[in-house]
């Protein structure tokens, strides 16, 4: 439904421009070319090179490197202060809003709890469709009926569902083009993550560790909705990493992979993060290293095979999944992949090999004192949880968690949302059970440890120092963006929408939304203006200089 | 008159659906192996809030107390673990897509563990609820910060049902060590942590020095309520200093200043009405 005003004033001015010239009328043929060519759809090659059309934001991360940096640079630390709200875009949906939206040519996609879809006017905020998926009434999603965004490719978003199907919606209508199920949601499978798009595919990673699945990463024709590959991340009988596990742990033994990767074209790899072991903090029955749950996978995009695995925790006791999106940093002839990782250390990898490089503590720790040969932190025999229970740091929700995190080439700083907390870890044997929450485990917060505190930390990834801190009054669960404007842009726990300094950590400005931030932010332009976005309590926010 | 058939047969069915729901027995009562199973589901489930042992946390009450606010029947109470409390900070826990999803087999065993862990009131109450009463308006000067049923301070919290929902050890250990643990306040939908009555301490820019307890806090703002129940609405960027720390601003009751006796006398009084 266009605006039919427009139109009309559009053939007004149309007639007035034939009575002057035929040359005027090639120029309004151009125009009219320009206005097509605006719904264009998303071809690989544009995901490839999107860094050549920063007014998009056209996967998760922004882009496949997974630094969620914007090049706009309209809004900059001289003017960030007089920034205001452009429109708010109300979901009424109920939980946490955890979705990153995209934005193609001028309209806005995003999702909202109980899988939600929806596609705005971005310049305005007005819905032009509206998608609610029917969801069945048992399904197990562990952790909010959220979902983190979508992907888009073509002329189709595709989203995760909480019952377990990947959906292909058709951009311009909203209607459903394709529905393939993945897996069982009655046996705790789900989707929460935004997919990413590699080629012709659709690659997705599947959450449910808390009620032991058997994680993998698929890959749909995203045509067709046909699954062209599975990888699972608990490596089958006869296949390597199988004696990782005690017995038929394997079975269960979680390894999800509930957050979205990055993707590198120069060497057609996806490096896809993989979550905690079920059960998730009780390790009887799981002996072993329990590959490749907490691990950074490099799988190539064609047929999922694995080129190399790292483990950041190994046998995991403490629900510390390396679910954080992996962000790729070049330097020089190196090629680096970095990972701010929930258990408390930012570690730095070759891409090419999947060796580590370093690995540095970024918030309080009190698990690992030591490390081994390759440098990898090693957990300390006393970390383990006990009936009795014992407080061990970080908590059960990691140093970091979801929340996306930023890389600034310009800055060379890694920014990521970090959290100081103890929790106490306590044993609580449970058997398991198809679909039934399967955690094995209790922790609940130190009484005698310090109150919680919330951060926004610039790492610098060739150090591991920290360069700068902004501290939170509480901590948030907001992503991060960076851009071009030597701004870092955050949302806190109160309701606040942020922007930063990115060179000192300095407040510049801020707008109190009115509802906590689980999501993370994006900057884009429509007619030559920059608006950055954000999603708070149950509604979507853009913002942009007066 | 299809209109009153309809009304009649709507009635009819919300009857027989009401007599289920008081018949619903616990198939697991008394089971001890469904007690421990329990006690494990939940130190996973409840802990977080109800603390371990059920013993009561800073969010959620002790719920060893035989006498329940909001629940007097295992029905009851299997209804409100499933479904979760309305206006208060109890979630849904059943098989319905929010939270941990409990089955029903799971929220029984739940409720088995509540019971064995109960205690019952004692028949005679330690203190004496008149002369606790006294003390609380009175000598004690409790009612200079804290207000019950509608009578007494503003600065505290609010006491009214304190006793049916915290246990005798945790009033006393609040009232004797009163920064040990700070009281949660203002708990805000969808903020993981609730507002705590930490102090507050600025200096404007006039000069003027303010001390009281925080009522909400971010990064930008404080609002406030000093001792005399002034509420102050601050923008940090505008005052000279800012601090704030978890002493509490209630004074420490220690047995000079509060005996033994008369603080029996006071819980006793809190008791009484928080089990109206």
């Amino acid at each position: 439904m266009r605006d039919h005003g427009q139109c009309d004033a559009e053939m007004l001015f149309f007639h007035e421009i034939l009575r002057w010239s035929t040359n005027a009328l090639l120029v309004v043929l151009a125009f009219s070319f320009a206005a097509t060519i605006a719904y264009a759809q998303v071809t690989f090659e544009r995901l490839v090179n999107s860094g050549k059309e920063p007014q998009n934001w056209l996967t998760y991360s922004g882009d496949y490197s997974g630094r969620r940096f914007s090049p706009l640079d309209q809004i900059n630390a001289t003017n960030a202060h007089s920034m205001v709200a452009k429109w708010v875009y109300q979901t009424a949906a109920t939980g946490k809003l955890e979705t990153t939206p995209l934005v193609v040519d001028g309209i806005l996609y995003a999702t909202a709890q109980d899988d939600r879809a929806f596609a705005l006017d971005a310049r305005t905020g007005r819905p032009i469709w509206m998608y609610q998926r029917q969801l069945p009434g048992d399904i197990r999603p562990c952790c909010g009926r959220v979902n983190r965004g979508l992907a888009i490719l073509g002329d189709k978003v595709f989203l995760g569902t909480l019952d377990a199907h990947v959906i292909a919606i058709d951009t311009k209508t909203g209607n459903v083009a394709w529905d393939a199920v993945a897996a069982d949601y009655q046996k705790g499978y789900s989707f929460t993550v935004a997919p990413l798009a590699v080629k012709n595919l659709v690659v997705i990673g599947v959450s449910g560790g808390e009620y032991g699945v058997r994680g993998f990463i698929d890959a749909y024709d995203a045509t067709t909705g046909t699954r062209k590959w599975r990888f699972y991340t608990v490596p089958g009988p006869g296949e390597p990493g199988h004696e990782t596990w005690e017995g038929d742990s394997w079975k269960v033994g979680g390894a999800p992979a509930w957050n979205t990767g990055t993707y590198d074209p120069a060497t057609n790899q996806i490096f896809w993060p993989t979550g905690n072991p079920a059960p998730s903090n009780r390790s009887e029955g799981r002996a072993g290293d329990n590959l490749y749950s907490n691990s950074l996978l490099a799988l190539n995009a064609d047929t999922g095979q694995m080129n190399w695995s790292f483990q950041f925790t190994k046998h995991d006791e403490h629900d510390w999944d390396a679910t954080q999106v992996p962000i790729m940093i070049d330097s020089g002839n190196k090629h680096m992949i970095a990972q701010a990782n929930r258990n408390g250390f930012f570690y730095v990898l070759d891409r090419s090999t999947g060796k580590l490089i370093s690995a540095t503590v970024y918030g309080k720790t009190t698990w690992s004192d030591h490390k081994d040969a390759e440098g990898r932190p090693v957990a300390n025999k006393e970390a383990s949880p006990t009936l009795a229970g014992h407080t061990v740091c970080p908590g059960a929700l990691g140093t970091t968690n979801f929340m996306a995190p930023a890389y600034d080439p310009k800055t060379s700083l890694f920014y990521v949302t970090a959290r100081d907390q103890c929790d106490i870890f306590s044993t609580a044997p449970q058997p398991y059970e198809a679909g039934h929450a399967y955690y094995g485990s209790a922790y609940f917060p130190s009484d005698e440890a310090e109150p919680y505190r919330g951060f926004l930390k610039a790492i610098d990834p060739a150090t591991g120092e920290i360069k700068w801190k902004f501290e939170h009054t509480s901590p948030t669960w907001s992503g991060v963006l960076s851009t071009a404007g030597g701004l870092v842009f955050t949302g806190d726990a109160e309701g606040n929408f942020i922007a930063l300094d990115a060179a000192t950590g300095k407040a510049l400005w801020h707008f109190q939304m009115g509802g906590a931030v689980y999501a993370a932010p994006i900057a884009f332009a429509v007619d030559g203006k920059e608006y950055v976005a954000i999603a708070a309590g149950s509604a979507v926010y853009a913002f942009g200089l007066p | 008159m299809t209109r009153y058939l309809l009304l009649l047969v709507l009635a009819a069915l919300a009857g027989i659906a009401q007599a289920n729901g008081a018949d619903d027995q616990n198939p697991l009562a008394k089971d001890t192996k469904a007690a421990k199973a329990g006690e494990y589901e939940f130190r996973i489930n409840c802990a977080l809030c109800h603390g371990l042992g059920a013993h009561g946390g800073g969010r959620g009450p002790d719920l060893t107390r035989a006498q329940k606010k909001h629940v007097h029947s295992d029905a009851e109470m299997f209804q409100v673990i499933s479904s979760g409390i309305p206006g208060t900070a109890m979630p849904s826990n059943g098989t319905n897509g929010q939270g941990v999803g409990m089955t029903d087999e799971e929220i029984w065993q739940i409720i088995t563990y509540l019971h064995s862990v109960e205690v019952k009131a004692p028949a005679k109450p330690n203190g004496n609820v008149a002369r606790g009463k006294e003390l609380f308006y009175g000598d004690a000067n409790c009612s200079l910060c804290h207000m019950v049923e509608g009578k007494g301070g503003r600065l505290g919290p609010e006491l009214t049902s304190v006793g049916s929902s915290r246990t005798r050890e945790a009033i006393i250990d609040s009232v004797r060590h009163p920064s040990r643990h700070l009281a949660w306040g203002l708990t805000e939908s969808t903020k993981e942590f609730p507002q705590e009555y930490e102090t507050i301490t600025v200096v404007t820019t006039d000069g003027k020095k303010i001390k009281g307890v925080a009522l909400n806090e971010d990064s930008f703002s404080v609002q406030m309520m000093d001792s005399s129940e002034q509420i102050y609405l601050l923008e940090k960027d505008k005052l000279r200093s800012f601090s704030k720390n978890r002493e509490s601003i209630m004074p420490t009751y220690t047995p000079d200043l509060l005996s033994d006796k008369d603080l029996d006398d006071v819980i006793a009084f809190l008791t009484s009405v928080g089990a109206k």
